[in-house]
């Protein structure tokens, strides 16, 4: 055999782009599980329905771009990306607001800005994003948890993604509406007048988001990221809504195991705040990253015009990201405190 | 127990070390062929002191060092020097270098050699000589020569003298295996440097995977008061500037040298050799190194002749050439590939390693960087090598220097975590290579943009001395115009005996009344020069539609007005000047041109009609020839129209005088 040459280093560590995505993939499903029980398939068929559209789409892109498809392919990343905006969608959503949602998040906010790596911002939230501002009622349209309503069938689930127009569904203000349009009752009284909540957050949600939280554990063991943004992330809201719970009045933000355990929280935490592509890279700049995320996400939910705020906090502080990078350089081995004052 | 310090990042690749600790240190042998290229150490190559034919003991120095930073040569074994060439080495990019062949004769003679077991009656430079003597180098890394790290400056305290016994390196095992079968020797080299270097304080350290030689280590080192401290294994713990770390929890900064933290470090290896130069007075001309990988069916040590081709000491090891995709110099994160199984093993050769396909594949290709962080969280300089990767792929050379590329040390640890395959450490490699090459041209450019300045001047001061000349010519012309001796001006005989002439009369001018011409000629260059530069201001002052333009082209005129002043001065005082030969020598040489010129006239003169016509013709078309190539080339290299137009009209004229002289010719021949 001719002898190769190669530099240096010859070894590789076991960990490849492919198992990261496919390692976020796994760690989805015991959220995507808790969803499925609490809300019906709706969350199933929207992930199926969303996997195969992005595939497409990814596929178009990369055949317009000229580039071999099953390498790029391979590398999961445009299922990550269906799978997590998927997940974020209400269940029942028609498959046109699906199919756009995803195409906006591989063709516009991935393959524009040159594929993956490239991008600035979350694909999956920019998806949310674009539905959310372009079909606003059908993105509110959350379906009551088991045990407040009816779970629809299979085949009822069916229809409401291809046939919307003969799918006649119930929907239900999720607990973060009801929070949010709370202006005269004490927490305690909302808590009792509303079916909505749960032990500690929503109804459904705080299994959904401790399934979430995980998923994100696992990874956390895994090393697929550090623990820095997620944690951050949590502490500053948890901590923001401490601050200001005002004791349970009637302008209470709600507590900090509400803010915790409802609504997309672990699930932005440790899938959304982690994306690598478009957070701040250096430690501390991901823990600047996630606690600014975390306040953000109090702020929008509690002063906003929106309900769940995970999607814009994410997309405001992606614009930061760079800034916080330039500022948040770890210190080279052998220099003092800042570059360039060896 | 002293505390041990942890440093940034770091990976833990399989270490892959058992299989080559299984057997004892074996004796590689003597090669037919040694092959010691003059250059294993970093600094001036070494010059060859024996010639093709010689014979040489073991241990006779083939090579002289060169310089401070440099190491002699010394012959492994006794046998006859066959060739002085280049060969192949081992260099990462595949070199040839110079190299000494020895024919070994299996006697492995020695020269007589002695040591000094009571170093310590020695004087510590004699000590560094005689390291230096023996052509020690650091053994692991680089091989930088072992003197020139231990001639500590006096006014430097050293606290810290570290023996690195680290080897955190995967597969590699010469250091372990020395500290289990040589520990006392690794005692005594320490005890030697400690007496050298005078430190506060001298300790060995060892990853503590090796708990064998580490146990050896403490037992030999029993009451010399060396420190033995293990420390958790990591790559690159090895790495001297982590190692510092992890021992003193001190960083040497960026650009400068452990002695700025007040330490110095040797290799475990090369320790050994300073004990077997000074207490057996023996040369570095052997060292140790792992051979292993599964493509060799017997994975150990080796004690190996320097020199050795690495296909016979492979062979030892039972290498199976058809399962091996690559042959590595060192370990698997930091070795470069060897291009052939005839290159030597030279003293920083710790470990040949022959992996499978299977063992180390080929790396699959490169995806796109997901900005995971992963090679961050792993780089033992605090890099950000994602961000140095970018850099690099849009050549941004001088947001990499920013981004301190330069206090890389090349560990490979992010290209091994990093999940997409990037080879980013070949990334740093050529865009270290090529800002260095920039600051290279750059102080060339610089350089030459002085050479250039410098020329200009020159060049300005030629052309106003000939200008002044040709101020001389016109006025010889002149004279002779007014003695009424009008001849063909372009008659190039008649020029030639003029401009002899001319030569003449000025040098004698010159030397007669030479003060007073040399003060009017110096006027004129003056004057001239300051035309120049008022003509070049002004040039600028237009280009840049400055509101000078009418003051300069004022000042210029009056400057013209006073060369042209000059000139005359200048030319009045040369026709008032006698001819008055006073330099015979120089008068001589003009009197034998005039006379060359004229016997060439009275040879001419002599000529036959046909043949006065034909040589006419022969020199004008020549002349024709020339005037042609150098129209050609002005025109190539762009010169000013006015010469172009110059020489273009010489062309015309000449043509039709080589058409005249045709004409005469024929003429001539006719009648
Ligand atoms: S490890 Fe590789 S993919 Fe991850 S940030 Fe570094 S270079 Fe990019
Ligand atoms: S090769 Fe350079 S950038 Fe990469 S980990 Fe080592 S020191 Fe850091």
């Amino acid at each position: 055999m001719a002898l190769l040459r190669l530099t240096s280093p010859h070894a590789h560590g076991p960990m490849s782009t492919q198992r990261v995505m496919f390692c976020v993939l796994l760690a989805t499903v015991p959220g995507v599980l808790v969803l499925t029980w609490f809300f019906g398939y709706g969350t199933l068929i929207n992930i199926v329905f969303g996997a195969a559209v992005a595939v497409g789409c990814e596929a178009l892109a990369l055949t317009l771009r000229r580039r071999p498809l099953g390498f790029y392919l391979k590398d999961l990343s445009a299922l990550v990306t269906a799978v997590l905006l998927c997940i974020a969608l209400p269940p029942y959503a028609p498959w046109w607001l699906i199919a756009a949602g995803v195409a906006s998040s591989i063709l516009l906010a991935k393959h524009f800005y040159g594929g993956l790596g490239y991008n600035p911002f979350n694909p999956a939230m920019v998806g949310y994003v674009v539905l959310l501002i372009s079909f606003p009622v059908q993105m509110t349209a959350w379906a009551p948890p088991r045990g407040l309503g009816p779970v629809p069938g299979f085949l009822d689930a069916l229809q409401a993604c291809f046939n919307p127009a003969g799918f006649d569904g119930i929907t239900m203000a999720t607990p973060l509406d009801v929070l949010k349009l709370n202006n005269s009752f004490l927490i305690e009284d909302l808590w009792s007048e509303n079916p909505q909540f749960g032990r500690w957050g929503g109804v459904g949600w705080e299994w959904v988001n401790i399934a979430f939280l995980a998923g994100g554990a696992w990874l956390l063991y895994m090393r697929i990221f550090t623990w820095h943004a997620p944690v951050a992330m949590l502490v500053s809201l948890a901590l923001l809504a401490a601050i200001f719970y005002d004791g349970g009045s009637s302008a209470s933000g709600g507590s900090p195991l509400f803010h915790l355990l409802t609504g997309a929280t672990m699930f932005g935490a440790f899938f959304i705040v982690t994306d690598p592509v478009t957070s701040a890279v250096s430690l501390r700049g991901r823990l600047i990253y996630g606690a600014l995320i975390g306040a953000l996400i109090y702020v929008i939910r509690v002063r906003g015009n929106y309900p769940d705020a995970v999607a814009f906090a994410v997309l405001i502080m992606n614009f930061a990201a760079p800034f916080i990078d330039y500022y948040t350089q770890p210190r080279t081995y052998g220099h003092s405190r800042k570059r360039g004052e060896s | 127990m002293r505390k041990i310090f942890d440093f940034h990042g770091g990976i833990h690749p399989p270490e892959n070390k058992q299989q080559s600790l299984r057997s004892r240190i074996a004796k590689a042998g003597i090669p037919p062929e040694l092959i010691i290229p003059l250059s294993q150490h970093i600094g001036a190559p070494s010059h060859p002191v024996v010639s093709v034919g010689d014979r040489v003991l073991k241990g006779q120095v083939i090579a002289q060092a060169l310089g401070f930073v440099s190491v002699p040569k010394h012959a492994p074994s006794s046998g006859i020097i066959t060739a002085i060439e280049d060969r192949l080495i081992a260099h990462p990019s595949g070199l040839v270098a110079p190299c000494i062949v020895i024919a070994t004769d299996g006697r492995d003679e020695w020269l007589t050699h002695q040591g000094y077991p009571n170093y310590t009656s020695l004087e510590k430079p004699e000590l560094i000589e005689l390291i230096r003597h023996a052509g020690i180098a650091g053994m692991g890394g680089a091989g930088f020569p072992s003197a020139v790290k231990l001639s500590v400056r006096d006014d430097i305290t050293i606290d810290t003298l570290i023996v690195n016994g680290t080897e955190c390196e995967p597969y590699i095992t010469a250091d372990d295996i020395l500290m289990r079968e040589r520990a006392d020797q690794i005692i005594e080299g320490a005890k030697i440097l400690h007496y050298l270097i005078e430190p506060g304080e001298t300790v060995i350290g060892v990853e503590d995977n090796k708990p064998e030689g580490i146990a050896a280590l403490r037992a030999a080192a029993k009451g010399t008061g060396i420190e033995v401290a293990s420390f958790p294994t990591k790559y690159p713990s090895g790495g001297e500037k982590q190692l510092i770390e992890i021992l003193t929890g001190k960083q040497v900064p960026s650009g400068g040298l452990p002695s700025d933290v007040g330490v110095v470090c040797q290799n475990l290896g090369s320790t050994v050799a300073i004990y077997e130069a000074i207490a057996l007075g023996r040369p570095l001309i052997s060292r140790i190194t792992t051979v292993t990988g599964d493509a060799v069916r017997e994975p150990q040590n080796f004690e190996v002749l320097i020199g050795t081709p690495m296909r016979y000491l492979l062979a030892k090891a039972g290498y199976q050439a058809e399962k091996n995709n690559r042959l590595i110099m060192g370990g698997p994160m930091m070795g470069f590939t060897v291009p052939d199984l005839n290159v030597p093993v030279v003293k920083t050769t710790n470990c040949l390693l022959a992996p499978t396909a299977l063992e180390l594949p080929a790396p699959p290709p490169a995806q796109a960087c997901i900005r995971c962080g992963m090679c961050a969280e792993v780089c033992p300089a605090s890099l950000l090598p994602q961000q140095l990767f970018w850099f690099a792929q849009g050549k941004e050379l001088e947001k990499l220097e920013q981004h301190n590329l330069f206090d890389c040390i090349e560990c490979g640890a992010c290209s091994y975590a990093c999940p997409s395959n990037i080879p980013l450490v070949q990334y740093y490699r050529a865009s270290k290579a090529e800002i260095l090459h920039q600051r290279e041209e750059h102080e060339k450019s610089e350089h030459s943009r002085a050479r250039f300045e410098s020329r200009q001047q020159r060049l300005e001061q030629e052309d106003a001395e000939k200008e002044a000349k040709r101020a001389a010519r016109k006025q010889a012309a002149e004279e002779r115009a007014r003695a009424g001796g009008r001849q063909g001006d372009d008659d190039p005989i008649q020029a030639a005996i003029e401009r002899a002439q001319a030569k003449k009369a000025a040098l004698q001018s010159d030397t007669g009344k030479g003060n007073e011409l040399q003060k009017l000629e110096q006027a004129v260059v003056t004057i001239q020069k300051r035309v120049d530069t008022a003509q070049a201001k002004l040039k600028q002052a237009q280009a840049e539609g400055s509101d000078l333009v009418d003051a300069l082209i004022a000042g210029l005129e009056k400057t013209r007005v006073k060369l042209e002043k000059a000139e005359q001065a200048l030319q009045i005082f040369r026709a008032s000047q006698p001819a008055a030969p006073t330099d015979t020598a120089t008068v001589d040489a003009a009197q034998t041109a005039i006379r060359k010129a004229m016997t060439a006239r009275q040879a001419e003169a002599e000529m036959s009609p046909e043949q006065r016509a034909k040589t006419n013709l022969t020199k004008l078309e020549q002349r024709l020839q020339k005037s042609r190539e150098k129209l050609e080339q002005s025109r190539q290299t762009d010169q000013e129209d006015s010469i172009i137009e110059a020489l273009e009209s010489t062309v015309e004229r000449l043509t039709a005088k080589v058409e005249a002289a045709r004409q005469a010719m024929n003429t001539a021949t006719d009648s």
